[in-house]
């Protein structure tokens, strides 16, 4: 009878210790071999770039938009298919900005608020600089251990085999191995498995955002002689960009190459338009008056055969009820004796078109007065813009050049070392045209409300590395057969609100 | 005092949801391992809460029955486009009862039943894929249910009573799924009540026919818990008019129903062998949104569009020795989340339960009761569409794998 009992007490135990046994998915993500590497080696992922690798964002380099990189994000995925530990150059805080020993080298990030730096409330929430906490990453301090993140901010493409680069960019003195170090030589001598490269944006992003007042050198294959917002000369980024292909494949290592988006694509030169401008009928008759002698000129120049139609037409300001084109100084225009004054030039003026782009931080003076006592002196109107606040179609004209040229290198240098290559601009460029849909919104290139860029116009959000880091994953996957999934950008944050900007 | 360390307690005695929605089935051993039949199975004081039109039928004059559970579950979730995986890591769920019956007659019968049937306790891991629709959440409602039988005829028995519901709840989640604040920590409401009491009835009705047929029908009623003394906590949020909320707590209101659910059922006895059928149905379509208005008039409208949902129950029990009965039972639970709203607090598809149990008389007066129960959830494929950014449908979607195990132990006492 006893034993009777025990029986089917021991069959209840058995069965609890049976079905306590038992497993969930029967195949689960992270599973080894639930996603493939294909012919790619992940095991050790390793990236070099810019400002872009690096993670900056909100003009600065700051910990939480690091963490979240285009390739801190791209290693995520990867670590589902083989990939290994990932370490970033790591900045200590949220504040951005840098010190240098002690002293500030570079200014805290953007956050969008409400206030002012006075903290009274603004019209509408704006940039502003943060002011929550005080930086403190001292880029005298060296960053120790391996790392696999060789984004250094302000890199131009030839930067990356400068050696002794450390020594002009802290970015790089922070993690370079030695004072005279290359970017590319400790990059390489990291010894990894798959990497990617993205580098040249700044040998024509400088020269953009300045509104094109550095020197476009081609022709001039010495970088040395180059200034900070100078375009690149093409022999020298595909010199630069060759070498630093061969030295992160020197041992046998996969990677893909990303190319460089338009500079139209960014915010920085499309939050302002052109025809910013408004204007009721009364006032635009009284400013037509005011530079009747000026078109009048231009007319009598035409006529003389000192300028095209075309450039007449061009130089014939006009006003009228509604949206106007902000009046700016063309450094291209033809010189032309100001008959008045003897001696002296008529001013470059003209009025901008949808092909001269208008620098983001002119939204901050256009409309003003450049002479506070002077009602009639408006910026825009009855003062022109200056060449650094318009990026205009000659000077847009010289970035395309170099650009087109720079992405066919790359394009080549994939193609002859079978790597994959990433077409960023084409990517980018649906971003800013129509935007990208995703799960729960649209990714545009809209200042602030589009989710893709950061304040500073120029570089993305961790919403937009996001999107970056899909398009790159896309081009291993198809290039290399692997399986690497994509992240979900909308889980991704796109700009950060705080009013901690008060002074 | 007492009280409040009394309601303390009974918010430790919370459940897993491991019945469709946070129904938690775990009100008898001798009945949970016969499938949680027992709308017309007059065992032990357990009928009170089964059916309590069957309390007439105990045949002592007194009977008392008290018994728990621990409740172990676990739910995956993963997304293999986006390669997103995340398991639940939720403490294990205590559910208890109690029931007394005291004979005053042949005829009458009264008694007083405590009981936990509604719980969850379900614990992501902070700030996993869908934390903006849960973190952590904990449920629990005891109730507390005087009881009068009456035999009406020689074949029908009736009884009822009112039903004294307390519920806790708290419940945490992040606001949205990018907020954050200047340190990049998610933006993060969490809300508590407890003591929440809420009223309720139950009735039944027995039909013996012969010795052997039984025929049982019980209705409970609809409880809503109306929690209006509770406190949100915010935390994480960023300094800025724009935010939503700011750091701080605040009250708020919500209201969770506790659905009416009807059970008919039959047994058939036939010497040693006992056979039990009990049809559910639970009106979880009161379930239509867990609305929370916070004190500055803000407002989280989280739609869950439940639907009623049956529940269908066989149970057998077999005396096999003097001392020893054993009992199997197998039930089907739809499920009450429908398509397009599996919200990961009760990601729940239809589930096959497997119980089994017995009971073992230690001398004339005790007895111990001992249940298991194994829940096997259909894996689902599934979305939460009911999540907005913006005024934009964010769906949340993934796979589903949940299980839970249940094994209790309880004592029959009989004079």
């Amino acid at each position: 009878m006893k034993k009777f009992n025990l029986k089917y007490i021991a069959l209840f135990i058995a069965a609890t210790a049976i079905v306590g046994c038992d497993e969930g998915f029967d195949e689960t993500v992270t599973d080894a071999g639930f996603y493939s590497s294909g012919t790619a080696d992940f095991s050790k992922y390793v990236t070099v770039g810019n400002s872009l690798t690096a993670g900056f964002a909100d003009g600065a380099l700051y910990l939480d938009a690091q963490k979240q990189s285009f390739p801190a994000i791209i290693a995520g995925q990867m670590a589902l298919a083989g990939g290994g530990t990932f370490t970033q150059p790591l900045v200590n805080d949220n504040a951005g900005g840098l010190l240098l020993s002690g002293v500030q080298i570079a200014p805290n990030r953007f956050v969008l608020s409400t206030v002012t730096t006075a903290g009274t409330l603004r019209n509408s929430p704006g940039p502003a600089v943060y002011t929550g906490e005080a930086p403190t990453t001292d880029a005298a301090i060296k960053v120790s251990g391996p790392i696999n993140n060789f984004g250094v901010p302000g890199a131009k493409s030839f930067h990356l085999n400068a050696p002794g680069y450390g020594l002009l960019n802290p970015y790089f003195g922070r993690f370079s191995s030695a004072s005279n170090a290359t970017v590319i030589g400790d990059a390489a001598a990291a010894g990894g498995t798959f990497f990617t490269l993205w580098i040249g944006n700044n040998d024509i992003l400088a020269y953009a955002t300045s509104g094109g007042v550095g020197v476009d050198r081609l022709g001039n294959t010495n970088p040395a002689t180059y200034g900070q917002n100078d375009i690149t000369d093409p022999n020298v980024f595909a010199a630069s960009y060759a070498a630093q292909v061969q030295a992160l494949t020197a041992n046998g290592a996969q990677g893909a190459l990303v190319n460089l988006p338009d500079v139209t694509s960014i915010p920085f030169f499309t939050t302002v338009p052109f025809n910013a401008i408004p204007m009721d009928g009364p006032t635009a008759a009284f400013v037509n008056n005011n530079y009747a002698q000026y078109n009048g000129a231009m007319a009598l120049y035409q006529q003389g055969g000192a300028i095209s139609a075309s450039e007449r037409a061009a130089r014939t300001i006009s006003f009228a009820a509604g949206q106007n084109a902000i009046v700016i100084l063309d450094e291209d225009l033809t010189n032309l004796p100001n008959p008045g004054a003897p001696g002296t030039f008529l001013p470059k003026l003209r009025q901008a078109t949808a092909q001269d782009l208008i620098t983001f931080p002119t939204a901050g003076i256009l409309g003003t007065l450049a002479d506070p006592s002077n009602p009639a002196s408006i910026i825009g109107v009855a003062v022109p813009l200056g060449d650094a606040n318009v990026l205009t179609s000659n000077e847009r004209a010289l970035i395309t050049a170099a650009q087109a040229s720079f992405n066919a290198t790359i394009a080549a240098l994939a193609s002859a070392n079978n790597l994959a290559f990433v077409d960023a601009r084409a990517a980018l460029g649906l971003v800013a045209n129509g935007g990208v849909a995703y799960n729960g919104g649209v990714l545009t290139s809209a200042y602030a409300s589009g989710g893709g860029f950061s304040l500073d116009g120029v570089h993305p959000t961790p919403r937009g590395y996001a999107f970056t880091a899909n398009v790159i994953i896309d081009a291993i996957n198809a290039k290399y057969g692997s399986t690497l999934p994509k992240v979900d950008i909308g889980t991704y944050r796109s700009i950060m609100i705080s009013d901690s900007v008060t002074n | 005092m007492n009280k409040i360390k009394l309601l303390g307690l009974l918010s430790l005695m919370s459940a897993m949801a491991y019945a469709g929605g946070y129904r938690v089935s775990t009100q008898s051993n001798k009945q949970l391992a016969m499938g949680h039949t027992g709308v017309a199975v007059v065992n032990s004081a357990d009928i009170l809460f089964f059916n309590p039109a069957g309390l007439v039928h105990l045949e002592n004059k007194f009977n008392l029955s008290v018994g728990g559970f621990g409740v172990v579950s676990q739910v995956q979730y993963q997304n293999t486009e986006f390669g997103t995986f995340s398991e639940t890591d939720s403490p294990a769920g205590t559910p208890i009862y109690l029931y007394a019956s005291y004979a005053l007659s042949d005829d009458l019968a009264v008694g007083l039943g405590i009981y936990t049937p509604y719980g969850s306790n379900v614990t992501w891991p902070t700030d996993w894929q869908g934390s903006h629709l849960v973190n952590e959440i904990e449920l629990s409602a005891i109730f507390i249910q005087p009881t009068i039988s009456y035999q009406l005829f020689d074949s029908v028995s009736i009884g009822g009573g009112p039903i004294l519901a307390i519920g806790g709840v708290s419940f945490n989640r992040n606001v949205n799924r990018t907020l954050t604040d200047e340190q990049g920590d998610r933006s993060n409401i969490a809300i508590e009540d407890s003591g929440v009491t809420g009223i309720g009835w139950t009735a039944g009705l027995m039909f013996t026919p012969t010795d052997r047929f039984t025929f049982g029908v019980n209705y409970r009623s609809l409880i809503n818990i109306d929690s209006k003394e509770g406190e949100a906590t915010f935390t994480n949020f960023p300094n800025s008019n724009l935010s939503p909320f700011r750091d701080g707590t605040s009250g708020f209101t919500a209201t969770l129903p506790l659905p009416a659910e009807l059970t008919i059922g039959a047994s058939y006895k036939w010497d040693k062998l006992l056979l039990a059928f009990d049809y559910n149905r639970a009106f979880w379509s009161e379930y239509e949104s867990l609305d929370l208005v916070f004190e500055n008039g803000v407002q989280s409208i989280n739609p869950r569009n439940y639907k009623d949902a049956n529940t269908y129950r066989f149970g057998a029990q077999y005396e096999a020795t003097e001392k020893l009965t054993i009992r199997a039972g197998y039930y089907f639970d739809e499920s009450p989340v429908q398509s397009g709203f599996f919200a990961p607090e009760t990601p729940r598809g239809d589930s096959n339960n497997y119980t089994f149990g017995l009971s073992y008389q230690l001398n004339p007066k005790f007895a111990l009761d001992a249940s298991f129960l194994y829940l096997k959830f259909n894996e689902v494929n599934e979305s939460y569409n009911g999540y907005l950014e913006g005024g934009v449908s964010a769906p949340f979607a993934g796979a589903y794998q949940s299980r839970a195990f249940v094994a209790g132990i309880g004592l029959t006492y009989s004079m």
